[in-house]
């Protein structure tokens, strides 16, 4: 079998929920005959036509508002915002309307709307287009938020978030686009929005990490296994709402947590998940719980960026850190 | 020299004058059932406006945006749609959302601080009131979409007020109904006021009907204080929106008599001075004066409405007060289509350790 691009899994993914549900519309800047900046909705176009794949004026908080609109009045519409850094100026139509529909009628309204962004650092891309966001959307009750690390499970969630009722805000680490490859059926198999992943097992310490920072937590894994230590590393995926069992679960028995992300560390999402294991494993732990994550500074611009991203050097030293106590 | 590129203009529609005299023939539709209709609708409204801020100044209602004054943009622009049209309002439609079938119980239940007050059971896909200045332009703009992709012949109506004009949502709304050829109709209630600041420091553009030009869409005023003239307008946009002719812009002209809300003191930032002269253009009276000087209302069918509107809205009240406040698990119930583990876990925690208070009434 030839091997998938996250891209193309994205690609995959929403041609199938297009076939199977006529519901399902594209909108956002480029998305029609371009088929996207990244080229993630490539030959939707031609396949679904204009009226369900559609260029949009380039007016971010109008295409997070016509798709609530959208949304409210039965269709299932699938936004792309060409990168999370442009994001913001829909983050009215998100908090405010999408993700209290269901609240504000009692279920008589509701707005199962999916946006999709690229996000994160690591491609060079001039500046506003490697920010990580997640934690803000996370802090916002009634959404999903969803961060795929692989082609498979970029597939499964996205097809999960196209048939689910709930609007979810789905980041795409872009630095993984073409870079992440596995094998993978377009078999329609949708995977689980309301539980983490085990992406590793291991015994000693509990690498908790979305996203890109997926990789990076399994190639410091991977290294830290020749110094005779094995590393749990757990893919959050699905953020908002955080299955914490599966991570409380994982320190009770390694003892250790090391949390990774790409999004500065203050107020970000490692704080919560900190607090969680802190507050459901700590008659386990072994050491304090320790977050490797961006600084608490404007992303740099790609001549520094890879100073700023934490990966399997970072995340080591981590480890090392966290082993040393007992 | 410079030659012209492109000319435009706003034109101006109003039937009745201030006092209640025809300066056209009235539209063909506007027979005497339908001007009555009107009229009753406008006097149930100010009859709702006033049993609302009387509960709440007596503690029993929450804080509530009076629409005194600008009856007739609500209920003319309710009275231009069909049934299944789509209200899309800001939050002081109160006449359009009574005209559309929304229950005065339900208008008191939302305004005291209860969702059930947004189930609309009457009219299931109007949206409920949006409180965030113009967030609901694009809201209308996508419902209109749905409806255009589904080839229905239905249309939407998005109602805000001047301030809203101020903000980039309406404009991308109104830019994206005019390069989609959207079945929308946007209506600004122009009350001449965002809570304390005038029209003048809102915009310096001559008209707010203008700005639809820039979105490649019609805009046209209307004089908001006759009913008669804003049902014309709106439904005479609607009709070409239903046709297939895309989004209009509709200006209506009104004044806001009352405070901003039952929270604002309008006396800190205008005079006594600059409202009373405003009371002789205000809609009731003058749809009254019409309608009595043609005969097509008297003393006894005033004195009747009043009874019976002041009985339905005093027996709403009672219902709204009667009401037990909502089971507290609603918190949690709606927040996801399913309860997340994670939730559920906070929902049972938190109702665990709340006092059960059966009987609470909604207002407390």
């Amino acid at each position: 079998m030839t091997e998938t691009t996250m891209l193309r899994a994205i690609n995959l993914a929403l041609a199938r929920a297009m076939t199977e549900d006529e519901r399902v519309i594209v909108l956002g800047e480029d998305v029609g005959p371009d088929g996207g900046v990244f080229r993630a909705t490539d030959g939707l176009f031609a396949r679904f036509g204009a009226e369900r794949v559609r260029d949009t004026p380039l007016s971010e908080a109008g295409i997070g508002g016509i798709a609530v609109g959208l949304a409210v009045a039965g269709f299932r519409p699938v936004a792309e915002i060409q990168f999370s850094g442009f994001i913001y100026p829909l983050i009215d139509q998100i908090a405010n309307h999408a993700a209290r529909f269901r609240t504000r009628t009692h279920g008589h309204l509701t707005c199962p709307i999916v946006v999709r962004a690229p996000n994160g650092g690591g491609i060079h891309a001039p500046e506003h287009h490697s920010e990580s966001p997640e934690a803000m959307f996370a802090h916002i009750p009634g959404l999903r938020v969803i961060v795929p690390s692989s082609p498979r499970r970029a597939y499964g969630l996205l097809l999960a978030a196209l048939r689910g009722s709930d609007p979810v805000i789905y980041l795409e680490p872009s630095r993984l686009y073409r870079a992440a490859r596995e094998a993978m059926k377009d078999d329609g198999e949708a995977l689980p929005v309301d539980r983490c992943f085990v992406s590793r097992e291991g015994i000693d310490v509990t690498i908790v990490a979305w996203g890109a920072m997926v990789v990076e937590a399994l190639n410091a894994a991977a290294q830290w296994e020749a110094k005779g230590f094995s590393a749990e590393v757990i893919d959050v995926a699905t953020l908002k709402p955080l299955d914490a069992g599966t991570i409380i679960n994982s320190v009770k028995k390694t003892g250790r947590c090391v949390i990774v992300h790409e999004a500065p560390l203050t107020g970000g999402y490692g704080g919560e998940i900190a607090a969680r294991v802190a507050e459901g494993a700590f008659s386990s732990l072994l050491a304090p719980i320790v977050r490797v994550a961006g600084f608490d500074t404007v992303m740099p611009l790609p001549k520094l960026e890879h100073l700023y991203l934490p990966d399997a050097a970072r995340i080591g030293a981590a480890l090392d850190r966290v082993l040393a106590y007992a | 020299m410079a030659t012209i590129a492109a000319h435009f203009d706003v034109h101006h529609t109003r039937y009745l004058d201030p006092a209640g005299q025809l300066v056209q023939p009235l539209p063909a539709d506007a027979d005497a059932a339908t001007l009555t209709a009107l009229y009753r609708a406008l006097v149930r409204t100010r009859t709702f406006d006033a049993k609302a801020v009387a509960l709440q100044r007596t503690g029993r209602l929450g804080t509530y945006a009076s629409s005194i004054g600008q009856e007739a943009v609500s209920v003319g622009t309710a009275g231009a749609m069909r049934p299944d049209d789509v209200l899309v309002p800001s939050f002081r439609e109160h006449g359009g959302q009574l005209w559309r079938g929304a229950t005065p119980t339900e208008l008191f239940l939302y305004w005291g601080g209860d969702e059930r007050g947004n189930y609309f059971a009457k009219a299931p896909h109007d949206f409920p009131n949006c409180v965030p200045v113009g967030s609901q332009a694009p809201h209308a703009a996508g419902v209109a979409l749905a409806i255009k992709l589904r080839k229905e012949p239905r249309a939407v109506v998005c109602v805000f007020g001047d301030g809203a004009t101020s903000k980039g949502d309406v404009y991308e709304a109104m830019n994206l109904a005019g390069v989609w050829v959207l079945p929308v109709v946007f209506v600004i209630s122009n009350n001449q006021w965002a809570i304390s600041v005038p029209l003048k420091q809102q915009t310096a553009s001559q008209t707010l009907a203008q700005k639809a030009i820039a979105a490649g869409i019609p805009g046209e005023q209307v004089d908001g204080n006759d009913v008669i003239a804003v049902r014309a307008v709106v439904g005479a946009a609607l009709d070409r929106a239903r046709r297939g002719e895309g989004a209009r812009l509709v200006e209506a002209l009104t004044y806001r008599l009352g405070d901003h809300t039952t929270s604002d003191d309008a006396s800190r930032y205008r005079k006594d001075s600059d409202v009373t002269p405003r009371w002789r253009e205000e809609p009731v009276r003058r749809l009254h004066q019409y309608l009595t000087a043609a005969g097509l209302w008297s003393k006894d069918d005033e004195d009747n409405l009043l009874k019976q509107v002041n009985a339905e809205i005093d027996a709403a009240a009672d219902a709204y007060l009667a009401t037990p406040a909502p089971d507290p698990s609603v918190i949690f119930d709606y927040t996801y289509a399913t309860l997340p583990a994670d939730l559920l876990a906070q929902k049972q925690a938190a109702l665990a350790a709340m006092p059960s208070a059966p009987g609470r009434h909604a207002a407390e």
